[in-house]
């Protein structure tokens, strides 16, 4: 999808307004609301290689099409997820937001980095990198075409992700 | 620590906790398990030109493994003949030598010593052809059908011996691809666990484990709706989920198990039409079978596609499954810590379909952010946890010990997928190595 150049500027506040709630939601682990947030046939994905082209030929940390995405967020509810017998906690920070452009299907794509600590018992962990937003219009407010996280390690060694980040 | 008392952490029904905890322990299985049994250490097709090269760890001991001008795969130890650096830096390239970053010695792919810049300075029996000044290689290396393995030990059984009936297994996978052929591709997953490197052995063929680890994927893939939107991932990772939730009457009296010695194993009668039946329904699989049966005909290609295994495990490092081609190697880090990197194949000859379901079952099942692997990650950390305890010395491994059965090719095997036979066949080769170094039956 190539970017063109937007016809009008964009109210940057409003896009970072919606990104901060999109980390709070998580950072509250307020999943199906989080999920609310993205279109019916939207993905969400955390490549494995730098500058990975696409989800089908290489794997990923997390390649979620909209039934995985659902998948993920509902085994929350279950009895007995227990990889989150101790709940893990988020707290993100978003910055650097940059529109980069529209996509030929109206999406403004929009760049931030985002840095989570991750916080789960004992252990604490740092993830971060650059995040790209797809996000739509519809009724007067955003909604999340896709969202692309660029990890900076996304090639070394992890242990397991359960939270969406 | 003699022979003596190792032996005793081993029983017929039970083992001491050392064996998973113990760091003297470890120690001990990185020389005399790691350093004597034949190691999975990559593919023909990760070094298909010469000079092609890329990094891993035997045990814990860094290689390079590289094809050679001669054609030969050999793999190095991956340290400089002088102060012990290690020469290569990169986790994969080509290159016509390798230069050591710290003084310039120069090797070939052979791992000889080419050149040493102002050599006239080391001393005056200084030998370019002594291969203790090399980049040491590794003593044994062969491969059955492209899976490369190697020894660190000079003498042993050879990998034909080593392997034994387990070559079937390899067969399996090799065999479904119709120019018979295998590929890596498809990227590396590197995860890591708080965990002893056996437990996901003992995992990998276990069948009572998926009906209360995975129950929370299971339940979850039981109520997703079929209307939600899918591009084939979610489709294929709610199939994947529902799998684990095979009733307990299938785990047991259904599918089953085969133990061989030297601690391999797989489960088998695990595929039958009805898990393959949504996949059989697909007009890409139906292509692929067609492939198949061009190449083989009718009656071989069903034979072929027949062969129900599920994971089949190399001890001690590697297992892999067929269905969706996957190999997972073990890279052992400290008692309670092991990384695990996973291997993609594609096959040759067949639609390009097929290897997108390969990395879609990978990213639901092996995938750093799998929502059934996290469970499993969940329960190495509290078998650790678990293992600190001195409520109770003893790990019970009799499960259905009374179904053991001899089978063809010194093996055993058990008629019920619950047992834990495979834990205890492990054991017996554990205990081969770590007490008289490594005589394997």
């Amino acid at each position: 999808m190539e970017a063109r150049v937007a016809e009008a500027p964009h109210d940057i506040r409003s896009i970072e307004a919606f990104l901060f709630l999109e980390a709070a939601l998580l950072d509250e682990r307020r999943y199906e609301e989080w999920l609310d947030l993205f279109t019916e046939d939207a993905h969400y994905w955390i490549p494995m290689e730098r500058g990975q082209e696409n989800p089908f030929d290489t794997v990923s940390l997390i390649y979620d099409d909209r039934m995985s995405m659902e998948l993920r967020v509902r085994q929350f509810d279950t009895p007995n997820r227990h990889a989150q017998a101790v709940k893990t906690w988020t707290s993100h920070v978003i910055g650097n937001v940059m529109v980069a452009g529209e996509d030929q299907d109206g999406a403004l794509i929009v760049t931030s980095n985002c840095h989570v600590l991750e916080a789960k018992g004992e252990a604490l962990r740092n993830l971060g990198g650059r995040c790209t937003h797809r996000l739509l219009v519809r009724g007067g407010s955003y909604l999340i075409a896709s969202k692309r996280f660029d990890l900076v390690n996304c090639d070394a060694p992890h242990d397991g992700f359960t939270v969406p980040i | 620590m003699n022979a003596h008392d190792i032996g005793d952490l081993v029983e017929a029904t039970r083992v001491h906790r050392r064996v998973y905890a113990d760091p003297d322990i470890f120690e001990l299985e990185m020389e005399r398990l790691f350093g004597r049994a034949w190691l999975f250490v990559g593919h023909e097709s990760q070094v298909k030109a010469p000079g092609d090269f890329f990094t891993t760890f035997m045990g814990r001991q860094p290689v390079v493994v590289v094809r050679h001008q001669d054609g030969n795969v050999y793999v190095l130890n991956n340290r400089c003949g002088h102060r012990g650096t290690q020469v290569v830096g990169e986790a994969a390239g080509n290159a016509d030598n390798f230069t050591c970053c710290y003084h310039g010695w120069m090797y070939r792919t052979d791992g000889s010593l080419r050149s040493v810049p102002l050599g006239q300075g080391y001393a005056s029996d200084f030998d370019l052809d002594d291969p203790a000044r090399g980049m040491v290689r590794v003593p044994r290396v062969d491969s059955y059908r492209g899976f490369l393995f190697a020894s660190l030990a000079e003498d042993g059984p050879g990998l034909d011996d080593f392997l034994g009936y387990m070559t079937t297994s390899f067969d399996d996978m090799v065999d479904r691809a119709p120019d018979g052929e295998l590929e890596v591709a498809g990227g590396i997953f590197k995860h890591t666990y708080d965990g002893n490197w056996k437990l996901v052995l003992e995992n990998w063929c276990d069948g009572l484990h998926p009906n209360f680890v995975h129950i929370s994927s299971v339940d979850t893939a039981r109520g997703q709706s079929a209307d939600t939107h899918t591009d084939g991932s979610g489709e294929i990772a709610r199939r994947q989920m529902l799998q684990n939730g095979a009733s307990l009457d299938f785990w047991e009296n259904d599918c089953g198990l085969w133990t061989f010695p030297g601690g391999h194993c797989y489960i088998g009668d695990y595929h039958d039409d009805e898990k393959l039946v949504a996949t059989r329904k697909d007009p890409e699989f139906a292509e692929y079978i067609g492939l198949l049966e061009s190449a083989h005909g009718a009656e071989r290609a069903e034979e072929i596609l027949a062969v129900g295994r599920w994971n089949s495990n190399i001890y001690p490092n590697c297992s892999f499954m067929s269905q969706f081609r996957s190999l997972r190697i073990i890279h052992p880090i400290a008692p309670d810590r092991t990384q695990i990197n996973v291997l993609l194949f594609k096959m040759k000859g067949a639609p390009e379909k097929m290897f997108l379901d390969t990395v879609r079952f990978a990213n639901v099942t092996n995938g750093t952010g799998s929502p059934v692997l996290t469970d499993d990650l969940e329960t190495y950390a509290r078998i650790s946890g678990g293992m600190e305890s001195q409520g109770s010395d003893w790990i019970d491994v009799s499960r259905a010990m009374e179904q053991d059965q001899p089978f063809d090719h010194g093996g055993s095997h058990s008629p019920n997928g619950t047992s834990e036979i495979h834990i205890r066949n492990m054991f017996s080769a554990w205990r081969e190595y770590m007490t008289d170094g490594g005589a394997r039956g």
